[in-house]
């Protein structure tokens, strides 16, 4: 099943487990989300083992620490939102080490959740039902902005997890398609996700956008309204990723294979309903999520209580950890976070960042562990299938990049490039 | 909560003289902000920055506002300790506001490796200004790493002295039985215990607990 490109033979004395590469123990970093599962299920139900290698997890407080434990090498390996590598190769961000990934760790996990002060005035300023859609949502958003600035009440504040995160290209996607503009019409801050219930409830933000379990622990509290879920805003949404140094994957070809192989399998796993007790009590433990379980199995089920009134809502495939191919990272993916990227004025469209972007994933690593992958081309347009559109009916071609970036209502004025100064 | 030190803090030099001094200079003094949760370790870091002669130096504890104090304080180094969460809350802050010219991570100069590696380890994280000469930098990173590690150290030094504490209260109690169960006088008591620990190759203060804990069952 996985290649063999074990370098044991120049190195006869070495053994054979360890083929030259090293001890086979993998610092691997992680911030504690349920899109974190297949990682932790591969080191604690044993796939890894079954592998040779041995993951050792260590839980962050923030991207920034994991891109830089990454980047300075005390990580081999990382759990990362998946516009960090692309940022990385685009040369964005505050430390821009060269990142890639081979694998993602599925799809699903995010929602937009707003305070029910907000949503309450939603419902009476946009008239809408207690099961409205994600736009419906959105464009009722758009009616209460217009009264609050009529009434010159402060902006809602609207916390997501970081500059490059699959949170604030969903949240913006999510207003912009409403006619709010992201930058205009709300202030956009940053809040961890673990603290996002309590900001909420303690009225410093009045919605956030992040993954899971944190907009179900904020509805069952009876402190927030969940509006909008990933799958409203585009199914296929690139998530999480694990993300590895380029020299390093290149130095330890074998290592990576039975990696992959490794969370090809628990990823697997992780999809099959009758396992979802065993990880969510695993998730559930203070080494990782420290959030009540019975609140992870409802996550893991897309059992979706939206509010403390008892609204639900089941979304079937609200996690996707490895149906669908849900592992293989796919350049389009890298393009189309690329595409936001330059929409909100984090970059300027260059036909050279084209090839930057796409170069963070690399599915020639998953498919040389693996043997396998999609039959279509790893670049194709997005969002053109049933079941797979964007919220806004949008589709995205990455041979046509500035037009479609041109194409949305809502955008953020071109990037100014700012001067450095000696001081 | 906001620790606002006077330019001329360092009360080395008389105001205007150092304002003369600054013009014909070609380094000016950098504004410095050190946002840190441990108040103790804050000042100890501040301490250090002002005997390096930087008078520039605001220093918070708490995060709540952190941006609008960036804003107008437009530092050129910001030192923020690892384990706080609040990192990500500013790399966003850096993306939107143009006020604040491009800060970028302490790595300035990426071939120094050691000394990032240092204060990885130590737990410090910096952000700087675009352009700020590395030499500067690196004077500033290098007295926070070995302010961090000397507080470590002393939190370290604390726990053990603490813990010779609690040892010192077990053995004081462990001659009070042996004094009283046994008829012992002070000094026998103690010289049985250390006997004891010699004998069986333990700590006294192993001996002395597992004294209290059977005295505790037999009584």
């Amino acid at each position: 099943m996985m290649s063999k490109i074990g370098k044991s033979g120049k190195n006869p004395a070495a053994p054979v487990r360890t083929s030259g590469e090293g001890p086979k123990v993998l610092r691997a970093g992680f911030i504690p989300l349920v899109d974190a599962s297949v990682l932790i299920a591969a080191a604690e139900f044993g796939f890894a083992k079954k592998e040779g290698l041995t993951l050792d997890l260590v839980k962050d407080v923030s991207w920034a620490n994991v891109r830089d434990r990454l980047a300075f090498r005390q990580f081999d390996i990382a759990h990362m939102l998946s516009p960090m590598p692309v940022a990385s190769m685009l040369g964005l961000g505050s430390n821009p080490s060269p990142t890639i990934t081979p694998f993602s760790l599925g799809r699903g996990g995010n929602a937009i959740t707003l305070s029910t002060r907000l949503f309450d005035r939603m419902r009476e300023v946009g008239g809408i039902a207690e099961n409205a859609t994600a736009l419906e949502n959105a464009e009722a958003l758009a009616k209460v902005l217009q009264v609050m600035k009529a009434r010159g009440e402060p902006l809602p504040m609207l916390g997501v997890t970081y500059p490059f995160s699959s949170h604030n290209y969903e949240f913006r996607y999510w207003l912009a398609a409403g006619g709010i503009d992201p930058d205009k019409d709300v202030k956009l801050v940053v809040v961890p996700p673990p603290l996002t219930s309590d900001a909420l409830a303690a009225g410093a933000i009045d919605g956030f956008c992040v993954g899971a379990p944190w907009n179900m622990v904020a509805s069952e509290r009876g402190v927030g309204r969940i509006v909008a879920a990933k799958q409203d805003i585009w199914p296929s949404a690139p998530e999480k990723v694990i993300a590895m140094r380029p020299e390093w994957a290149e130095t330890h070809p074998e290592t990576v294979s039975r990696l992959i192989v490794a969370l090809d399998a628990a990823a697997r796993w992780c999809d099959e309903a009758e396992n979802h007790d065993a990880l969510a009590e695993t998730l559930a433990d203070s080494r990782f999520i420290a959030a009540p379980v019975d609140i992870i199995r409802h996550v893991l089920s897309g059992e979706f209580s939206l509010d403390a009134k008892g609204n639900r809502r089941v979304i079937a495939d609200y996690f996707m950890f490895h149906r669908g191919l849900a592992n293989y990272p796919r350049p389009s993916h890298a393009l189309w976070l690329y595409s936001q990227m330059i929409r909100w004025g984090q970059v300027e469209f260059r036909e050279d960042g084209l090839r930057a972007a796409a170069s963070a994933y690399r599915p020639d690593l998953y498919r040389t562990a693996l043997g396998a992958g999609p039959a279509e081309a790893d670049t194709g347009i997005e969002g053109n299938r049933d079941g797979d559109r964007f919220m806004d009916g949008h589709v995205f071609d990455p041979s046509k990049m500035a037009d479609y970036v041109q194409g949305f209502a809502v955008r953020s004025d071109p990037a100014t490039p700012s001067n450095g100064h000696e001081i | 909560m906001i620790e606002q030190i006077p330019a001329d803090a360092s009360g080395r030099l008389p105001r205007l003289l150092h304002c003369v001094i600054t013009i014909g200079m070609p380094a000016p003094d950098l504004t410095i902000l050190v946002i840190d949760e441990n108040a103790i370790r804050a000042s100890i870091i501040e301490e250090g920055l002002r005997e390096a002669g930087h008078g520039n130096v605001t220093v918070i504890h708490e995060v709540q506002g952190v941006a609008r104090i960036i804003e107008t304080l437009k530092p050129d180094v910001i030192v923020i300790d690892i384990e706080n969460p609040n990192r990500d809350m500013m790399e966003h802050l850096f993306q939107l506001t143009r006020t604040v010219s491009r800060p970028i991570a302490m790595f300035v100069d990426r071939s120094d490796t050691a000394l990032i590696e240092a204060a990885m380890e130590a737990g410090v994280s910096a952000y700087v200004v675009d352009g700020l000469k590395k030499e500067r930098v690196k004077a500033i990173l290098d007295m926070a790493v070995s302010r961090f590690n000397a507080f470590s150290r002393l939190q370290r030094e604390l726990a053990e002295a603490k813990s010779a504490l609690e040892e010192r209260k077990v053995i004081e109690r462990a001659k009070g039985i042996l004094m009283k169960m046994r008829g012992l006088s002070e000094e026998e008591a103690f010289a049985l215990l250390r006997q004891t620990a010699m004998n069986e190759k333990k700590k006294m203060s192993d001996i002395a607990q597992s004294v209290v804990t059977a005295a505790g069952l037999l009584m």
